[in-house]
């Protein structure tokens, strides 16, 4: 993707943005780019806790767009990963404390001044002025997709909004795909959603308790080994333009796909 | 990466996030705090085992010092040459 500001978002909650923007951040970082994560889920702060870094926060997001400290005392650097940065959300204020403008302003702040290579914008949940304000700044968007009805329905009013709000570059991370259910034909596959919505996935990540473990001790799963981190690391490798090919997750038509199911197996 | 009952991790985690988020302070500033504190111990007994801990008393988050002022401390040296 040749978007440097991205906005992570899924229209629905809890499909998966919040790992998504930790894990594929990590994952930039991990292959050489100075990434800046920035939540801005006002009131409802939670990067923090899926990185691992909640103890170290002093300053945040609304701190900097009121000029109360400087963007580098804001700025918490991971200790895991060379040139990973987050800037996380006021947990006390709402999020009438954001202003689009200003927060465009503070995006542009951290890659001229603060040199950054690329960011990734969690987005809240919703399509109210906390998306909208997660918006503004990104000419990219990853838009967070499990394969079921609400999670598309909504994912498909998301890609309306972003276009409509000059957000050329979108994609769709697949999170939580079960292959066993998609080769069964009781699952959409990547291939389904791509028909339905008419975007390109740029990741497919299987369903994993991998991810419940690491979000456990805050650390993000690509810095660990499990299907799910390697699924991101994949799809970070894709976000830079590498070609990586996908794990096959497609329904099984053949023959022996025909014969398990006779004798009752997946 | 740890193995094996990471629930516990992460229910102090949690509730530690959560004594920060109801008591409304930045838990980074109560760790610097910390961190400052345990520095001017060390300064005085530079080998004891003190130690500053942030703990959860119901609805407060409270930091616990121990500093044991032993009589055949190291720290004794430091304040003799002073």
């Amino acid at each position: 993707m040749n978007a440097k500001v991205i906005v992570v978002t899924s229209g629905k909650g809890g499909v998966g943005k919040t790992t998504t923007t930790a894990n594929i951040g990590a994952a930039l970082a991990k292959l050489g780019e100075k990434v800046a994560v920035i939540d801005v889920d006002v009131g409802l702060r939670n990067l923090d806790v899926v990185m691992g870094l909640e103890s170290r926060v002093v300053f945040d997001l609304v701190d900097v767009l009121e000029g109360k400290c400087r963007m580098s005392q804001a700025l918490i650097r991971d200790k895991r990963v060379e040139n990973l940065f987050l800037l996380p959300a006021s947990q006390t204020r709402d999020k009438d404390a954001l202003d689009p403008e200003v927060f465009k302003g503070v995006v542009r702040d951290l890659i001229e001044t603060e040199g950054f290579d690329r960011i990734l914008i969690d987005s809240p949940a919703g399509i109210e002025s906390g998306f909208r304000t997660a918006a503004a700044p990104a000419q990219g968007a990853l838009v967070v997709v499990n394969p079921e009805v609400s999670s598309v329905r909504d994912a498909d009013r998301i890609i309306g909004l972003l276009e409509a709000q000059q957000v050329n570059e979108i994609r769709l991370v697949i999170n939580r795909l079960r292959p066993k259910m998609v080769a069964s034909g009781n699952m959409l596959s990547e291939a389904d959603i791509l028909d339905i919505l008419g975007v390109k996935p740029i990741g497919i990540v299987p369903e994993d308790e991998g991810i419940i473990i690491s979000t456990n001790v805050g650390e993000p799963a690509v810095l660990g080994k499990t299907k799910a981190g390697e699924a991101f690391m994949a799809t970070a490798r894709r976000l830079k333009g590498e070609d990586v090919p996908y794990p096959k997750f497609e329904e099984d038509k053949g023959f022996m796909a025909a014969l398990r199911r006779l004798f009752g197996g997946a | 990466m740890k193995r094996g009952r990471t629930k516990e991790t992460l229910k102090d985690r949690l509730e530690l996030v959560l004594a920060y988020d109801r008591a409304q302070i930045p838990p980074g500033k109560v760790d610097a705090l910390r961190n400052d504190l345990l520095e001017v111990v060390r300064r005085y007994f530079p080998t004891g085992n003190s130690s500053v801990e942030i703990e959860q008393r119901g609805d407060m988050v409270v930091l616990m010092a121990n500093i044991p002022l032993d009589e055949d401390s190291p720290g004794r040296a430091a304040e003799r040459n002073r």
